[in-house]
This record gives structure tokens, C-alpha cells and sequence, in this order.
């Protein structure tokens, strides 16, 4: 199945951006492939293939090759990609043996933080402040390396309690392993933030991927060798940001959930998003719900979730519910019961069950599918109702709509009261008040008025939204975070997630720290493949404590999170959308 | 596995001053090991945003002089409000207990307030227990308040309630501030028994603590029967204290709180907050939501080093004895110290040390067997404030309330700055 549509370019103003920046985007889906091809960022052209999930180059190279029917490769400056190989993998189980190796130190038990068999807890530990509280037992270390290698264990997994406040005895460890093992990944490279259970999921599942995952970039890169073009590749990752594709291997669970992620960049990139907003994805058996402040999305607080492994990825915060346009609809104990189950497409396209999808068929919202099948189904639900069919109809629409609409407050509410530590934020807080509701999806069109009444706002239904994804994918920027933590009475500077730590003199003050770590994300964001015109740095956590031990000030614990947030490339501009 | 809640208020944008105890950094390094442990992804572990108590709240319990937006600052309504909070999470049923990690704490605030006292402006349980009270009905409570210091602001609130039972376990006053607390201050003449005091020696250990509570707290609760049991949670009694003397632990508080199983923990004091409030406060919270804590244990955690001397354990199991036949023996007390009068008053000196207020106070209750009896109080302070309050307890019997209504509109009002009436069954508060 292919569907490929040409666009052109609207006005004779849009042609006059000139350098002919072409960018490929390409979303990997569970179900399809889809890619769009922009050019002075503008929508050129977009396809749409069958993802083959045993074969995932063909999909790359169908899709591409109706894309490149009429276009020259050497116009390409980019290509990005979102792909679901490293979901999938964990999905499926098709993950590597992984060793992990834990400086768990006192607090929760052993037993709640093992994660599998091959789990070592060892005598080492940091504390909160990260200063040694126990050496490291190098000869307990190289049991365990000796042991993994009888078990045929070639990846491993390091994570120390508080790495991320001193990464000094993961890089130890790592050092005494050596070369014995084929790959290692450290807690403290994961992310910048305290969480120790969530550290070792997230390094256990970056191990366990890593060889599948360079195995998809070597592919990549061939295939975008014999595409004839010899620009950079981009992945995108979890955050809705990209990673130059030669920097992803040292990190491949950053890739896991990009597709809600690409959705989001989507809408992002076709609605010109800048106020407080809300975006719908409704699909055939779920809903998935994305806000944004101001224009940004929102990330998930703490990481995301993945097959029940809580992580560190940085993600953006969606919420995903079961009701959808083919959700089954049923009458039981005096009630309409919608969803959470799909027993198949809507009753108007063959399927079994009456669905929502049915109801907006009766009431002439939509005119797709058998309409006669349609309103047989509703007729199912209207007779234990005892009402008309028009009425059952009715019903199961604004029941669709509301369930959607609470679960939206609900999100709303939670963002709303998350908790705050200061005195100021909580007097000051930030209230989301969203100003426009953005709907994709199949049943976007009939239900995206009635939801935008319900939730107080106007809908808008942005165009492509079938390529959402691919497009939101092309035109995501590189992000990067990077967290420092100065003590100066220790007179250490740590900048996590580059494994550093330095001197620092006692004079260090905040104002240096902010200057390091924007200076060291600049840095850090270049090497991940940040164009210099993308790299807005946005501080994000900025905090001085003085230490005060007996009566007197010992020193300043100073703690600074910077980032590059999440949003679209430079030059596409203000007021702009595809 | 209980579902516990959790209202975690560091304040980072509040101190008493730059390098007072009670300042930005206290619960930092705790932030940093309950993040780091991963508690919030507990799923019977739930973080709640703290709301803010009203001046209504706080005017429901103290009589704040000359009003409550005067002694406080809205760190204080977010602290209280933090335990109310916990409160109506407890009591809606949305978690089986819960935990106000806030701050700054309250047990040393008194009924009157001039000014601060030991760190505290309100009294957080206090306003939070009155809350329950008023929200939910009247509820028999138990506050055990296992601060180091006695929790003598907790002690006078309560000192009259015969349905608040308020014990403090605390190092030995006449070794540390505020000096009160001893066995012999045992409650009002309408409330003998309902406050409990039981001093321990410096170098008291787990097993001091974890003796008095299984022989004189527990055996106590069980006869009192509250429906609430609030754990005051100081964690001062930490071997690493800089301000007081005793040899408690980690391990010490999360047992404590495990044979405790309080309803509602509030924070109070502790000021060792880099060696002993990241383990306890996580020792805490696992042991409330049921989760093995037996791997809790501070970096130099020595039990054979920190373990009491002899002379101490039988000391402390003289005492705890001596003070069960005391509150066995506490209703055959009344009449012997009471005799025929009808109202019994005591006269204080009460000293603010945090903002070096001196109160001269007369505090006058009405004998009563049908509540905790009308309360008259004269104060002056050394602000020059001198002030007359009318209190008619909670649950009122007709005759204290209608005799203190008779009062406080005779009481000639030209020789005082203000004058109060409080009745917080009817929601009254005036002003004059």
C-alpha cells in the first residue's frame, strides 16, 4: 500500500527562503512507515508504506524510494529518524544478558532493588553528599568480572548509590573490568537526577539493547550511504529531541518511546503551538494526551515507563487511555460501557462490535464506512436502551467525548498540584489554563468540536496529520541536559553526566557554576550534533545553600541543572507551521 | 503494605536567620536520600502537594497576639497547612497513614502566642488535630511526641483536653531546653492522665526507647482507645544531634514508628541533617508504608558503641514503671488535688527564647466533669501587650459555655489591649 502526495508550495513569499535546506524525516511505526521530505521548511512531499517488521530496510527503502521518485538526494542537508527498534526489543525480550554490578550502600533492601538474576551487590558506597563512605573491594569486583565471563555474560551494567553525585567509583569499577567485557554502560552517564532504582533499570535496559541497536545504526548508515547522501543522520529520542547517530550507541534507551514523542514534535511543528495547549491523538483503541506550557511539552517528571521498568529517560509526559474510535461498546448493568478493549475495526468497516466510530456514522458526523452496518450495531445497543437508534447514538458519542475530556482535567489537575518545595512557588505557582486543543487521529474531525466545548476551549485540527510524526521528527532539535553540583567545602565540582569532578577554590560561587554549565551543555550539545543556532539554553534548576555546621558557614552546596529544551530547529520560524 | 502519604515541604526559601538550625538547607540532604531511594515509585507511596491552613485554623486552637498574621509568615500556614493536608488524606481514606515532612515545626507554641518560642510560631498538630475536629468530627486522639525536647507547647494546648492524650518522650529536662517535661506535670484538674511525660536520661539508646514504648506507651494506648494516633516525629534523639545528648538511631526511629503505627507523622525538630535526617526520615516512611527498612543505617552506624549503660536501662525501667502506676491511679488523683474548689488557676512565667518575649500568664479553668471546662487566661508580655482571652473548650457543656459568654461580655475591656473569645464548636472568634 502506498499513498504518496505531492505538495506544493503555496505562495511566491514562502519561495523566497533560499539555500535549499532539505530535510528527510522518517517515522518507523509499529503499523507504518511513514516519511516526509521538507524543503525550506516546507511541507514537499510525504509516503506512506506498511512497516514490514521483519525486514525494517525494505520499509526504509520503499518509503524512501517513492519519496526520491522526482527529487535529487544531493539537496539533502539532513535526515532524522524516530524508530521503534529499541521499544520493540524491550517489548519482545529480545534483549541481551546483562550483569549488573550494584554499590547499593544502606537504605532500601537488596532484594527490592535486584533485577535479575545476574544481579552483584557490592561493599562500596557514596553518600548523599558524595563522599566515599566505603572503598571499593577490587578483588570482589574482578570475582564477579571472572564469574560473569564463565556465565558467557559480555555486557554489564554499573550503578553506584549516588553516582551522580560523585561517578568516581562507577569509573573505578569500569576501569577494573577493563576490556574483559564487550560492553559497559554507567549509572551515572544515564542522567543527571537522584534515583537509584530507576538508574539501574535504566542502565540494565541500555546494556541489554546496545548490540541490536548498533546493529540498526550500522544498517542506517548504509542505508543512507546508498541513498547517496553523505549528511548527518539524526535519532530521535524520548525527550522529542535528536542525537547525532555516531553519539546514540553510547546510549541507546534514549530512543525507547520516541514515537509518542514524534507525535507531539508533530503537532508542535503543523499547529505554530505557543500558548498552553492541549493535543489529542485519538486513535482506533486509545487516546493518548500530550499538554504543553507555553508552547513546550511537557516531560515526564521522574522518566518513563517501559514494560514496567521505571526509568530515567527523559520523555515527554503523555497520558494514554483506553478509548478510541473501534473501542467496543457495550450495554451492562444500565450503563454504556466504552472501551478499554478493541475486538476489531468498527462494525461499518466488518467488525464485530458496535464502536464509536459507528455512533458518529448515525449521526452523520462522519460519512466513511457501510452506514447500514453502522446503525445495525447501534440498533444492538438502542434495543437494551430502549431508546431509538439516533438517541443510543447520541449517548455513546457524548460518553466518548466526556471520558476523554475528564481524563484531560484529570492530567490538567495532576500537573497542577504537582508538589513544589518552595515558599514562592507555592504562593506563585504556575497554573496550566489551556488555550487551544489540537486533535489528530482518525476521529478527529467529528469529535474535535464537541471535546474543544468540553474542555472550555476552541479545537483545531492541524493539516498532515497523517505524517505528523515524520514531520515532527524532521524538524526536532538536538536537547541536552547536563547537572553540576558544586560543594565548596569539599571544593568539588561535579558535572555528572560527563563523568567529571574537579577542584574548585572556595571563592567558587553560583554565578560560576552557571557559566560552567552553560559553557559544558554548549559543548555537550554540539557533540551530540546541535546546530550553534539551536543551542537556546534554558536554566532550569538554580540553587545556593549555605552549609552551616555548629553556628558557623562551612561552605555553599550550589546545584544547577541546565538543558536545551525540547521544541522545533532555528529557521522555522515565528508563526510558521507546515 | 500500607498506602502511605507523603507531604514533603523543605521550605528552601525560608530560614529563621542564615545560619539558624532551622534554615534552607535542613531537609536538603533528606530530599536528596528519598529521591535517590526511589520512595516516590513506590506505589503505595503517594506525594501530596501541602495546602495552606487559614487564619481561621490557627485562631480555632491559639490566641495569637494581638492576630495570627502578625506571629507567623506563610512558610507557617504551609507547614500547618501540610498537616492538614496528611490529615484529610488519612481521614478521606485515599491513604491508610501519612507523613508531613514539613517545615518549621510547632510543638513548643503555646495557646498564646507572643512571638516564637524553641523555633516554633504555631503549632502545627495542634491546629491540624483541631482541624480533624472541626471536618470530621470529635475524635479521642493521641499525640505521641517523640521530639527530644518536651513538646511544652503541645503539653499546654492539651493540658485540659481529656479527649487529646498527649505524651512526650524527651531527654531529661533539667539537661536541656525548655527544662520542663518531668513525670508530676500529669494534666489539668478536668484532664489528670491525658498528658504523659516521661523524661529520659542523656545517653539513652534504642533499646531505652523501644522499652518505654512497649511497657508504658502501648499498654497506655491500648486503655485510652484513641481513633487517631499522631506521631509529633522530632528526630533530635539522633546520636548525631549537635544540640542534645542521646544514643537513638535509624533503625531506633523506623522500629518506633513500626510498633507505634501512627496515623499522621509531623516533623518536628531534628538538626542533624546531613548524618541523621536522610536515614531516618527514610526509615520512617518505609516503616509507615510497611516496606523492609532493615538495610536503613547510618554511614558509622556501631549498635555495640551506641548501646545504653546498665545504670540507665534499670533507671529507665524504675521509671516507666513508677509513671504506669501513676496514670492507673489517675482518677482517684482528682479529688485529692481538686478538693471542693470550683475553679483552679496557675500562674507562669513563659519565655520566648527565639524572640526574646517574656509572658507573665493566669490561667484559670473551671472544675468540670462534663468537659474539659471553661478556660480564662491574663497575659502580658514584654511586647507591652496585655490581653484577657475567654476559651470555651471543645464539646462544651451548656454551664462553661454560657458562664464564659457571661464573662467575657463583663470583663471591663479599657485597662486591656485585646481581648478574645474563643468557641470552636460554634466557630466564634471576636476580637475587642
Amino acid at each position: 500500500m502506498t499513498d504518496k502526495v505531492s505538495y506544493a508550495i503555496s505562495s511566491d513569499e514562502k519561495n523566497s527562503y533560499t539555500g535549499g535546506t532539505m530535510i528527510l524525516g522518517i517515522d518507523v511505526g509499529g503499523t507504518h512507515t511513514d516519511a516526509t521530505l521538507i524543503e525550506n521548511f516546507e511541507l514537499k512531499r510525504k509516503a506512506k508504506v506498511l512497516t514490514n517488521r521483519e525486514n525494517l530496510m525494505d520499509s526504509l527503502l520503499e518509503v524512501t524510494g517513492e519519496l526520491f521518485k522526482s527529487e535529487n538526494p544531493d539537496n539533502l542537508k539532513r535526515v532524522v529518524l524516530s524508530t521503534t527498534i529499541s521499544t520493540n526489543a524491550i517489548v519482545q525480550g529480545k534483549t541481551e544478558r546483562v550483569g549488573l554490578i550494584l554499590a547499593s550502600g544502606p537504605g532500601l533492601s537488596p532484594a527490592t532493588l535486584k533485577i535479575n538474576d545476574d544481579t552483584h551487590f557490592i561493599s562500596g558506597y557514596v553518600n548523599h553528599r558524595g563522599i566515599e563512605a566505603a572503598g571499593i573491594d577490587h578483588d570482589e569486583v574482578s570475582r564477579i568480572c571472572t564469574h560473569f565471563r564463565e556465565e558467557g555474560i559480555d555486557h554489564a551494567g554499573i550503578v553506584g548509590k549516588f553516582s551522580t553525585r560523585n561517578p568516581g567509583q562507577e569509573i573505578e569499577i569500569r576501569d577494573i573490568i577493563n576490556d574483559n567485557l564487550k560492553h559497559v554502560s554507567l549509572g551515572h552517564r544515564m542522567s543527571g537526577n537522584l534515583n537509584f532504582p530507576r538508574r539501574i533499570a535504566t542502565t540494565y535496559l541500555n546494556a541489554a539493547i546496545h548490540d541490536l541497536y548498533t546493529a540498526f545504526v550500522r544498517d542506517i548508515q548504509d542505508f543512507v550511504g546508498k541513498m547517496g547522501a553523505d549528511v548527518p543522520i539524526y535519532i530521535l529520542k524520548a525527550d522529542g529531541g535528536t542525537f547525532e547517530i555516531d553519539q546514540s550507541t553510547e546510549y541507546p534507551v534514549q530512543t525507547i518511546l520516541s514515537g509518542p514523542a514524534a507525535s507531539i514534535m508533530g503537532v508542535l511543528s503543523l499547529t505554530d503551538c505557543r500558548e498552553d495547549a492541549i493535543a489529542l491523538d485519538i486513535g482506533g483503541t486509545t487516546t493518548d494526551i500530550a499538554i504543553f506550557a507555553d508552547g513546550v511539552p511537557l516531560l515526564e517528571p521522574l522518566g518513563v515507563t517501559i514494560e514496567g521498568h521505571k526509568t530515567m529517560i527523559r520523555g515527554l509526559r503523555t497520558k494514554s487511555i483506553g478509548i478510541g474510535g473501534d473501542s467496543r461498546v457495550k450495554y451492562e448493568s444500565n450503563e454504556i460501557i466504552i472501551g478499554p478493549e478493541r475486538d476489531g475495526p468498527a462494525a461499518a468497516f466488518g467488525g464485530p462490535s458496535p464502536t464509536p466510530t459507528d455512533a458518529m456514522i448515525v449521526l452523520g458526523l462522519t460519512k466513511i464506512g457501510d452506514k447500514d452496518k453502522a446503525t445495525a450495531a447501534i440498533n444492538s445497543i438502542a434495543k437494551e436502551t430502549g431508546c431509538p437508534a439516533h438517541e443510543a447514538a447520541k449517548t455513546i458519542f457524548d460518553q466518548t467525548c466526556l471520558e476523554i475530556a475528564v481524563s484531560v482535567k484529570e492530567m490538567l489537575e495532576e500537573i497542577n498540584n504537582r508538589p513544589v518545595y518552595t515558599v514562592h512557588e507555592i504562593l506563585e505557582g504556575k497554573k496550566l489554563t489551556p488555550q487551544i486543543l489540537h486533535v489528530v487521529g482518525g476521529p478527529a474531525e467529528p469529535m474535535a468540536e464537541h471535546l474543544g466545548e468540553l474542555l472550555g476551549c476552541p479545537a483545531h485540527i492541524p493539516g498532515h496529520a497523517e505524517v505528523a510524526n515524520a514531520v515532527g521528527a524532521a524538524l526536532a532539535r538536538t536537547t541536552a541536559e547536563l547537572t553540576l553540583l558544586a560543594d565548596t567545602e569539599q571544593q568539588t565540582l561535579t558535572i555528572v553526566e560527563e563523568g567529571i569532578q574537579t577542584q574548585i577554590p572556595n571563592g567558587f560561587s553560583r554565578d560560576d557554576a552557571l557559566n560552567i554549565g552553560k559553557e559544558k551543555l554548549r559543548e555537550r550539545a554540539i557533540k551530540m550534533g546541535a546546530k550553534e543556532e539551536d543551542i537556546a539554553v534554558e536554566v532550569i534548576e538554580d540553587q545556593e545553600f549555605n552549609m552551616v555546621r555548629g553556628f558557623h558557614t562551612t561552605g555553599k552546596n550550589i546545584r544547577v541543572k541546565v538543558q536545551v529544551k525540547p521544541g522545533l530547529i532555528a529557521g522555522f520560524g515565528k508563526e510558521q507551521t507546515i | 503494605m500500607k498506602r502511605t502519604g507523603l507531604i514533603f515541604f523543605p521550605a528552601f526559601d525560608w530560614a529563621i536567620s542564615p545560619t539558624h538550625p532551622e534554615r534552607e538547607e535542613r531537609l536538603l540532604y533528606t530530599q536528596d536520600q528519598v529521591f535517590e531511594e526511589g520512595l516516590l515509585d513506590f506505589d503505595n507511596i503517594i506525594e501530596f502537594k501541602p495546602g495552606m491552613a487559614t487564619p481561621d485554623d490557627i485562631n480555632r486552637i491559639h490566641i495569637c497576639v494581638p492576630d495570627a498574621g502578625s506571629v507567623i509568615t506563610e512558610s507557617h500556614l504551609i507547614s500547618a497547612g501540610g498537616a492538614i493536608t496528611a490529615a484529610d488524606k488519612v481521614l478521606q481514606g485515599k491513604v491508610d497513614n501519612a507523613f508531613a515532612l514539613v517545615r518549621p515545626p510547632g510543638h513548643h507554641a503555646m495557646r498564646v502566642v507572643h512571638g516564637a518560642r524553641g523555633f516554633c510560631n504555631v503549632n502545627i498538630e495542634a491546629i491540624m488535630v483541631e482541624y480533624i475536629r472541626k471536618n470530621y468530627g470529635p475524635k479521642r486522639v493521641a499525640i505521641i511526641d517523640t521530639d527530644c525536647h518536651h513538646g511544652d507547647g503541645s503539653q499546654d494546648i492539651y493540658w485540659h483536653d481529656p479527649d487529646t492524650l498527649y505524651i512526650s518522650i524527651h531527654q531529661d529536662g533539667r539537661t536541656l531546653y525548655p527544662g520542663s517535661g518531668f513525670p508530676e506535670e500529669f494534666g489539668g484538674p478536668n484532664a489528670l492522665g491525658a498528658t504523659i511525660n516521661i523524661p529520659l536520661p542523656p545517653q539513652t539508646s534504642e533499646e531505652g526507647f523501644l522499652h518505654v514504648l512497649d511497657n508504658l506507651i502501648l499498654p497506655i494506648l491500648d486503655e485510652f482507645k484513641p481513633d487517631l494516633i499522631i506521631n509529633s516525629a522530632g528526630q533530635d534523639n539522633h546520636y548525631t544531634d549537635p544540640i542534645t545528648d542521646m544514643r537513638f538511631t535509624a533503625q531506633g526511629y523506623a522500629m518506633l514508628n513500626e510498633k507505634l503505627s501512627p496515623d499522621i507523622a509531623v516533623l518536628e525538630g531534628g538538626y542533624s541533617i546531613e548524618s541523621a535526617l536522610p536515614y531516618i526520615n527514610v526509615g520512617i516512611i518505609l516503616a509507615m508504608a510497611g516496606i523492609d527498612y532493615s538495610h536503613v543505617k547510618e554511614p558509622d552506624y556501631d549498635p555495640v558503641s551506641l548501646k545504653q549503660s546498665d545504670e540507665i536501662s534499670r533507671y529507665i525501667e524504675k521509671e516507666a514503671s513508677e509513671i504506669y502506676n501513676l496514670w492507673k491511679k489517675r482518677d482517684s488523683i482528682k479529688e485529692d488535688l481538686v478538693g471542693g474548689a470550683e475553679y483552679v488557676r496557675r500562674d507562669r512565667d513563659i519565655y520566648y527564647d527565639t524572640d526574646g518575649i517574656r509572658e507573665q500568664q493566669k490561667e484559670t479553668v473551671r472544675i468540670c466533669n462534663d468537659c474539659g471546662g471553661l478556660l480564662t487566661i491574663d497575659s502580658t508580655a514584654s511586647t507591652g501587650n496585655k490581653i484577657f482571652a475567654v476559651i470555651i473548650p471543645g464539646q462544651s457543656c451548656p454551664t462553661c459555655r454560657s458562664k464564659g459568654e457571661e464573662i467575657f461580655a463583663s470583663t471591663d475591656k479599657t485597662s486591656l489591649n485585646y481581648a478574645y473569645f474563643q468557641d470552636r464548636d460554634k466557630n466564634i472568634f471576636l476580637v475587642e
